[in-house]
């Protein structure tokens, strides 16, 4: 927040809170302000930033439980494991933000996934790069399509884009087989490491942050949160909005099609088995979205949040998994969880 | 039937707030037994609050309703339903998809051990269809039929489940005359049979017509309850409008010979605008006054791209624009403040900033769409100080401001754009009073720095405090135009339809 001699505000004493603090949320300046009390903790503390101080003690708690949970090794391992969600869910960000859901992330994820392995088995490694992300987009844009132009809801049109995608790429590895090209090249993505952080790793925070400022930033941004928050007055305001919901469901789109590369290069195989993460994708990061606390019914969030909302998820399953908590256990709390980020603010906002 | 004996409602100090501004203050009134009791009032004055509190749609914040001397507290349409008040509103649709007969028995079906007893409910249907001389085919679907036997199915409904009181909001401001009178003869003939009628309209020659008591409120406040023996059309006119008070008259203009900036011809929309033209001068301000549904709105709203046309052209500054979209009318110079900011204007859950900047956030950012925040920043203050939004903190979130601050960010979101055309549809409603002063003082020094303005307001005095000239509407065409300064009374009428010289 650089003060402007211009800008009548920019010192303004009412604005009391230290500049510094301001800075770390400005993501969420334009989505919520920040609130004008000095160290006093008020019910929109409460709301917008417990899920940042459950984080850090559901850290603190296996840090102490566990010898081996606060380990780098352990540590990049998590944000490993969880880096192909974690992309998918920050894209995710944007089109719930705008309004709208999409439940295809997994089948757009296993469908590319599986192209780029065939196109790579047939036309040659370097093909599943473009492929990969280029048929994520495009299945990114008939949801786009179909939810703008013949105004099907989005959650309906997911779901049976879902279900066809993923019959195709079934389709095209001739009933769940897998494809699997041996190419140094096609694994580098999935499998080095610059400087010890696996590759995976870094292609997530690289996207993070780039939605994170693009959302916060941009003018495409903060038109998001305008059509999430109140479509006719974004209309009336002169605004696109087809065109930036269908680019919403596009980015969205590419970013699974970037994790199923990575799945695939990590694997070195296509598959278009569901049984693993791409049958679990969608949920699991819709999951993380409404964890780290932005609205899946538009207007308010962040991919900050998104991002916390998916380590959080992350954690538990790493943290129980060291301290041998079974599966079934793991679960419950997952979901005893969601229920209280999502009802959270109701509960503050009605005291 | 097995009526009781008729049952009164007493409202005491009823009170009823919206995001801090009263819609109802401290409202009294008695409905008696067995009669039709009308509720008058402008648009805003709290009329169809007051009817939705007696029927449960509503909960008051403030005080007590009785039925019949018990205090009760409803909290749902259905509550009130089952204590014997059922309404009859537009907004409380019934079930499309289910037939008539379904509709009317809903909840209320004749059963044995959980199962419908189907005939036993077509042979009720006929009794009380014979009974109340209705003709209404109980197995069409309630979505197919025209509204007036809608409501006829509503009324079935209400006499079905034994209601005392029928609480009508608005039954009449999408039927034709003939279904009026019908709907008028059911009326009289619920009330025979010891039915209490709450009658909410704006239509005042049919509450005359109807109604044995009238209260009249005026911006959410009773003014007055009296037979209806003791009122004329001219005297419940006055009472709703008080003497024209409240708003600043602002100096106007005699003659404004700018050049056109708005020049609107042969706008038509099959059954909402019928041919209409107007010109609008630079620094001019033309007042809209109409009854809602007069089609002053719809007017606006294709004016500013927001609603289809079917024909007409629409000139900014000499050059015909092709206006479809509301990007369209933005581009053309026209800035639209729709009549309902929280529907359609507002950003609740973002930055007054953000809302200030909206329409044109291209123009604080960088060629490749980065913000400049600072800068926005900078900008949103010095409008916020312009317009004394309060607190002037560009941060802050949109939904922590008062309704009239709200209102003062949205002109905010179009100063910052500075339009040739402004269209104000309802600039001030649901704010207060020193707001409100401050925005009819804006809206002047705006048209006196060149800007075009078209205002719409149900609030009669706000038109003519600030109107160089005044169209009024009336089912979709303009019927009269007075110049600055017209007498209240002969513009109500003529937004009535009464007087002499208009087109009805």
């Amino acid at each position: 927040m650089t003060a402007q001699p211009s800008d009548p505000l920019a010192s303004d004493p009412v604005d009391g809170e230290p500049v510094a603090a301001g800075d770390s949320v400005s993501a969420d300046a334009i989505a919520a302000p920040r609130v004008r009390s000095l160290g006093r903790i008020r019910a929109e503390h409460v709301r917008d930033y417990a899920i940042v101080v459950f984080a850090a003690a559901l850290f603190i708690y296996f840090s102490v439980a566990s010898s081996v949970f606060l380990t780098s090794n352990n540590l990049l391992n998590l944000v490993y494991q969880n880096a192909t969600t974690g992309i998918a869910a920050c894209a995710v960000t944007l089109t719930i933000i705008a309004g709208n859901f999409d439940l295809s992330l997994g089948a757009i994820f296993v469908l590319s996934e599986v192209l780029g392995a065939y196109v790579a088995v047939h036309w040659g490694v370097w093909w599943c790069f473009p492929v990969t992300i280029g048929a994520g987009a495009i299945m990114g844009l008939i949801n786009g399509l179909l939810v703008t132009k013949l105004h099907v809801n989005a959650f309906l049109a997911t779901l049976a884009t879902a279900l066809s995608f993923g019959g195709i790429a079934v389709g095209v590895t001739s009933g769940g087989l897998l494809i699997t090209p041996a190419s140094s090249v096609f694994t580098f993505i999935g499998q080095h490491r610059a400087a010890g952080i696996q590759d995976p790793v870094i292609i997530f925070v690289v996207v993070a942050i780039v939605l994170q400022l693009v959302l916060a930033y941009t003018v495409f941004g903060r038109h998001l949160y305008g059509v999430g928050d109140n479509r006719n007055a974004a209309v009336l305001s002169g605004l696109k909005v087809d065109r930036i919901v269908i680019t919403t469901f596009v980015i969205t789109g590419a970013a699974c099609g970037l994790a199923g590369l990575i799945d695939a290069s990590t694997t070195g195989s296509g598959s278009s088995d569901t049984s693993g993460l791409g049958g679990s994708l969608a949920l699991l990061a819709i999951a993380g979205v409404a964890l780290g606390g932005s609205s899946i019914f538009g207007g308010i969030g962040s991919v900050w949040r998104t991002v916390l909302g998916v380590l959080i998820l992350g954690m538990l399953t790493n943290g129980f998994d060291l301290l041998a908590v079974a599966d079934y256990w793991q679960n419950i709390v997952r979901g005893i969880l969601i229920i209280l980020a999502v009802s959270i603010s109701f509960i503050v906002d009605r005291r | 039937m097995s009526s009781a004996a008729a049952a009164h409602v007493r409202l005491v100090e009823i009170g009823k707030r919206y995001s801090g501004t009263k819609a109802l203050d401290n409202v009294s009134v008695l409905v008696a037994g067995g009669t039709v009791h009308g509720l008058v009032g402008a648009n805003g004055a709290g009329k169809s609050t007051l009817g939705k509190i007696i029927g449960g749609v509503i909960r008051p914040d403030d005080g007590q309703l009785f039925v019949d001397d018990r205090p009760v507290r409803y909290t749902s349409p259905r509550e009130a339903r089952l204590d014997g008040i059922a309404t009859i509103s537009q907004e409380l649709s019934p079930m499309p998809h289910m037939t008539v007969i379904e509709n009317v028995y809903f909840g209320i079906e004749p059963r044995r051990s959980g199962f419908v007893q189907w005939r036993q409910m077509r042979k009720q249907y006929e009794d009380l269809v014979a009974q109340w001389g209705f003709e209404l085919d109980g197995n069409a679907k309630v979505g197919s039929l025209r509204t007036a036997d809608v409501q006829k199915a509503e009324i079935l409904r209400a006499v079905a489940s034994d209601a005392r009181v029928i609480v009508m909001d608005e039954p009449t401001s999408s039927l034709t005359s003939v279904e009026t009178e019908k709907l008028h003869r059911m009326i009289a003939a619920l009330r025979e049979r010891g039915k209490t009628i709450v009658y909410v309209s704006h239509f005042l020659d049919e509450v005359l017509d109807l109604a044995d008591t009238v209260t009249v409120l005026r911006s959410g406040r009773l003014v007055r309850t009296a037979p209806v023996t003791e009122e004329t059309e001219e005297s419940l006119v006055a009472g709703m409008f008080g003497a024209a008070a409240a708003a600043e008259n602002f100096e106007k203009p005699k003659h404004v010979t700018a050049p056109v900036v708005l020049d609107v011809s042969g706008l038509r929309r099959k059954g909402v605008l019928r041919d209409i033209s107007l010109q609008i001068r630079a620094g001019e301000i033309v007042g809209l006054a109409g009854l809602i549904g007069s089609g002053r709105s719809e007017l606006a709203r294709s004016i500013a791209g927001a609603d289809p046309i079917d024909g007409g052209t629409i000139a900014v500054n000499g050059t015909v624009r092709r206006i479809r979209t509301p990007a369209d009318a933005i581009a053309a110079g026209i800035a639209f403040l729709p009549e309902s900011r929280k529907d359609d204007g507002l950003f609740l859950d973002l930055s007054i900033a953000a809302n200030t900047t909206f329409a044109d956030v291209g123009s604080v950012a960088s060629r490749f769409g980065v913000l400049r925040l600072a800068q926005e920043r900078g900008e949103t203050s010095a409008l916020l100080k312009l317009l004394s939004v309060e607190p002037p903190v560009p941060s802050a979130k949109l939904a922590s401001l008062s309704g009239g601050n709200q209102q003062k960010v949205m002109f905010a979101r179009w100063l910052f754009r500075n339009p040739r055309v402004l269209i104000l549809d309802e600039p001030t409603r649901g704010v207060d009073v020193a707001a409100r002063a401050a925005i009819h003082r804006l809206i002047n020094n705006l048209a006196a720095e060149g800007a075009a303005v078209l205002m719409i307001s149900s609030e009669i005095e706000e038109v003519l405090g600030l109107a160089h000239r005044v169209l009024v509407m009336r089912r979709g065409s303009v019927t009269r135009e007075f110049g600055a300064d017209p007498p209240l009374d002969t513009v109500m009428e003529a937004a009535f339809g009464l007087g002499g010289g208009t087109i009805a």
